[in-house]
């Protein structure tokens, strides 16, 4: 039982703090983007490439940090672990 | 997974476990073990790439310097954006001949792999158990982490390569312990680690990167497919129906700005390390 709640926490806290600094990341990328825009309109579309390969890099933390979260939520491993343990 | 031939219906775990089985030749003993092929992985990366390159031959052979088709447009527009990108990145005419398709074939080809996330995740297993009958089988290979490594260590081989070409053996050898830091004898082993670190980091998180995004894309699609799941199991909350519905649809759309993305990302940081083996320091 113990093990099933920690699980739970960790898998919130990952998602959460994960999502927590993509989010900053996302929104620190998006405003200055709209800045540079506004300053010089001409480079916008150098820099909207640009801008979305950051997206995906700022992104790919976080999607795996779900990704590992969610497999600890519906296929637990330490389940299996505690099981195996000599009792 | 359908029920039939299970004394009771797959619960959420044991539905999700089966989903996230591989078809391999042999049992997987250990996290690394180098004997075990994911045979449906292999397979549909195989097939996939034919597909891939089987559509640029078609769009080349049919190519006029007349009024261009949809098909050929669409074409053309992604060769001009890959090969743009890859003039702003690789400095080097001559290794831009073989760069720049590289760069078009790997996003192609990834593009495709990743989509077929976009299938219901049911559809593929559904056909097999009822057609083939394989025990197990996972449709979507850069959800797999050995296909992902694979080719970004297809990747480090390229700039390993070209770092020989460009500078000699004997100047990338002296780049190695001279790069970050200077050229001193007692910075050397401190240049050397650096720079093992450097490729060792960039090769694992290009691979990291794409099969995180891809397998916890496919894990939510599932966890989306036990809600209606449920629903069918249950009969009753008709909530279930809608969400399942809705929260399908949305996943899908994201999805697909997320497949594109993460093979462009792929893309870019190839050209990215190749340009990278082309700068001295």
């Amino acid at each position: 039982m113990e093990v099933i709640s920690f699980v739970a926490l960790a898998a919130g806290l990952i998602i959460g703090l994960g999502a927590i600094g993509a989010c900053i990341g996302i929104g620190i990328m998006g405003s200055k983007y709209l800045e540079s825009a506004a300053r010089q309109p001409e480079l916008m579309n150098e820099l909207q490439t640009k801008m979305f390969l950051l997206a995906g890099l700022i992104d790919a933390a976080f999607i795996i940090g779900t990704g590992i979260a969610l497999w600890f939520a519906t296929a637990n491993p330490f389940l299996a672990q505690i099981a195996n343990l000599p009792k | 997974m359908t029920t039939e031939g299970h004394e009771h219906a797959p619960s959420a775990g044991e539905y999700i476990i089966h989903h996230l089985h591989h078809l391999q030749n042999k049992h997987q003993e250990g996290v690394v073990d180098f004997s075990v092929i994911n045979l449906d992985s292999v397979f549909f990366t195989i097939v996939l790439g034919v597909v891939g390159c089987w559509l640029l031959w078609l769009a080349a052979r049919k190519a006029t310097s007349g009024r261009p088709g949809r098909f050929q447009a669409a074409v053309e527009i992604l060769v001009e954006m890959v090969d743009s990108q890859a003039k702003g990145i690789v400095h080097n005419a001559q290794s831009r001949r073989l760069v720049a398709p590289l760069a078009l074939t790997v996003f192609v080809w990834i593009f495709l792999l990743n989509a077929m996330d976009m299938l219901p995740v049911d559809l593929l297993p559904w056909v097999n158990e009822h057609t083939v009958g394989l025990p197990y089988l996972r449709v979507v290979p850069t959800a797999d982490l050995s296909i992902t490594m694979g080719l970004s260590l297809g990747v480090l081989l390229v700039c390993l390569f070209y770092n020989v070409k460009i500078k000699g053996a004997g100047g990338w050898v002296h780049e190695l312990f001279s790069a970050p830091f200077g050229d001193k004898w007692f910075l050397y082993p401190v240049n050397f680690a650096m720079q093992l670190i450097e490729f060792v980091a960039k090769t694992v998180s290009h691979g990291m990167r794409l099969f995180g995004n891809m397998y916890a894309g496919e894990l939510i699609f599932m966890l989306i497919a036990l809600m209606g799941g449920a629903w069918s199991l249950s009969g009753t909350g008709i909530a279930l129906f809608l969400g399942h519905i809705i929260a399908g649809s949305v996943w899908t759309i994201f999805h697909i700005l997320i497949i594109t993305l993460q093979a462009f990302v792929f893309m870019m940081l190839t050209l990215v390390y190749v340009g990278q083996a082309h700068d001295a320091h």
